[in-house]
């Protein structure tokens, strides 16, 4: 089995299933208690607090432990959105292929009277910082862009971003679910004010996350109860979770160099491969993407049937076509990017792990032209573009 | 769980009667508004009889699967009796679809009876 579907959710690693049970064993006590059980675990807590900080170049105080990336997306822009308002200040400025995570949470904002700017992507899928900086007015008080996008996998100019965003004191937030262990971030050097991350995207368990908030950021709570997390997030906290992603995010930086030397070598043998599929293309700008992150488009067929075929020949992987979406729209970032509805439906994403070789990547490369070369021999699409009366968009 | 019924897997993977009529008598093409997927059916009538039927299909597994059954369901049938083909026979001939892929059986039965209009506007035969 080759599981390319690492964007989506990882394996845990060895050593974060051996922190995680040893703690469900050794430090069941709550944090908040003052008995030495308690305390114990107040101790695990705290040193994964540490661990993670300084995995993104944070204090400890500045690190929320949540319950994963969506809830930490919710409630950055819910804190800086209710503290511009407090300066009637409504007006917020993302980009059109973030997660929903975050676009769900500005269509709520609208609803109470914020106004979004959502930027183009353009076709390479990488927001220009010009273009944020001409988007910021007055009453502008967040900018959320993602620091590497989940389906395409581009890597956003954020240090310069979060420079323009500084000069002009509007707070600066972003979801780095994707990119956290897996590129270098400093929330000091990059010039960021709140940052989303969740531990299952980088070897980790799932449920389990963290928002950073630089120092004298207010925060809104979203979950109301005790004093856990110094009155930011309520909640007993899940301490075998948390110090296991601590785990796996220091394994994940102290091997990010030979990783990303690793999976780069892989990603562009598979990438390369793949265009020699005809009337193919990548999605996302080739040299800004994620080491493990490859997406396609093959015109003249559906990814549906394309992904149940790869899982039959034991590969799996993603896909942005409208049928493999419960809703039946085709990703909204494959449209940010300017694939029409035709060619986002045959799109495949394979976000591929430290444990590929480059056997592996030859049998995906030489799977995938079977699959797509099978689909096509009765796609009346194909047949029309074959035929001269369509005329082929890649 | 598995997403699909054995059935719909089973057509899905080794589909049934996928291909062209060089010379057919009918030929449907309809598209999904939903989902953009698209399904072609090609009847070749004689007699009243549907003596063989062919099917190309842009879409997912359902539609694949669903384009599949329905062809085996229709073929050597008389066409009174095809044009009372209902997606709901489809998709209970493949075990099930899951709710939300109710609509790719849709595709099935009104591929088929846009190739019996064709049909009849072809050779003026009213069915
Ligand atoms: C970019 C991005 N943001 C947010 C999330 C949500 O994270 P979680 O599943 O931990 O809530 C994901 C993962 O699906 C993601 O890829
Ligand atoms: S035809 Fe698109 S979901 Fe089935």
């Amino acid at each position: 089995m080759i599981y390319a579907d690492n964007a989506a959710t990882t394996k845990m690693s060895e050593a974060a299933i051996h922190t995680m049970t040893e703690l469900l064993q050794d430090a069941w006590g709550n944090p908040s208690s003052l008995y030495t059980h308690g305390q114990k675990a107040k101790e695990v807590l705290e040193k994964a607090r540490e661990d993670v900080a300084a995995a993104i170049g944070a204090e400890p105080r500045e690190i929320i432990f949540t319950s994963g990336g969506s809830e930490a997306d919710n409630q950055a822009i819910r804190s800086a959105a209710e503290s511009g308002r407090r300066k009637g200040k409504t007006h917020i400025i993302s980009s059109a292929f973030e997660h929903h995570a975050v676009l769900h949470t500005l269509e709520r904002l609208k609803k109470e009277g914020f106004e979004v700017t959502l930027l183009d992507v353009h076709e390479n899928g990488l927001i220009r910082p010009e273009e944020v900086e001409a988007a910021i007015r007055e009453d502008t008080c967040l900018v959320t862009i993602m620091t590497a996008n989940n389906e395409i996998g581009t890597i956003e100019p954020i240090r310069e971003i979060g420079a323009v965003c500084r000069a002009k004191g509007v707070l600066f937030h972003t979801d780095a679910v994707q990119a956290v262990g897996h590129i270098p971030l400093n929330v000091k050097e990059d010039n960021i004010d709140l940052l989303s991350a969740s531990a299952h995207k980088f070897h980790g368990p799932k449920g389990v996350g963290f928002l950073y908030v630089r120092k004298g950021v207010p925060v809104t709570n979203l979950i109301e109860g005790g004093a856990q997390e110094r009155g930011r997030r309520a909640g007993t906290e899940n301490v075998p979770g948390i110090a296991a992603m601590a785990t796996a995010l220091k394994e994940a930086i102290a091997h990010m160099p030979e990783n990303t030397t690793k999976l780069t070598a892989l990603r562009d043998r598979l990438i390369d491969g793949l265009l020699q599929i005809p009337h193919s293309a990548l999605n996302g700008d080739r040299a800004q993407r994620l080491p493990g992150n490859v997406n396609f488009c093959f015109e003249g067929i559906e990814g549906e049937s394309l992904l149940l075929l790869l899982d039959d020949k034991g590969i799996q992987a993603s896909s942005g076509s409208a049928c493999t979406s419960g809703s039946l729209d085709p990703s909204h970032v494959l449209l940010a990017i300017g694939r029409v509805h035709d060619v986002a439906h045959g799109s495949l994403r394979l976000s591929i792990g430290e444990d590929l070789t480059e056997e592996d990547a030859d049998y995906i490369i030489r799977s995938v032209g079977e699959v797509v070369t099978y689909l096509r021999g009765f796609s009346p699409i194909w047949r029309d573009l074959m035929a001269g009366k369509k005329e082929f968009i890649l | 769980m598995a997403l699909y019924s054995e059935k719909v897997m089973d057509h899905f993977r080794n589909p049934r009667n996928v291909g062209v009529i060089e010379d057919a008598n009918g030929i449907g093409e309809v598209g999904n508004a939903k989902c953009g997927d698209i399904m072609k059916m090609y009847l070749k009538i004689e007699d009243g009889i549907v003596v063989d039927v062919k099917f190309e299909t842009f879409g997912c597994g359902s539609a694949i699967a669903s384009s599949s059954m329905a062809t085996e369901l229709i073929k050597g049938q008389p066409v009174s009796e095809v044009k009372k083909l209902t997606n709901k026979a489809v998709a209970e001939a493949l075990d099930g679809l899951p709710d939300y892929k109710m609509h790719c059986s849709v595709l099935a039965e009104e591929a088929i009876q846009a190739a019996l209009e064709d049909y009849e506007k072809r050779t003026g035969i009213k069915i």
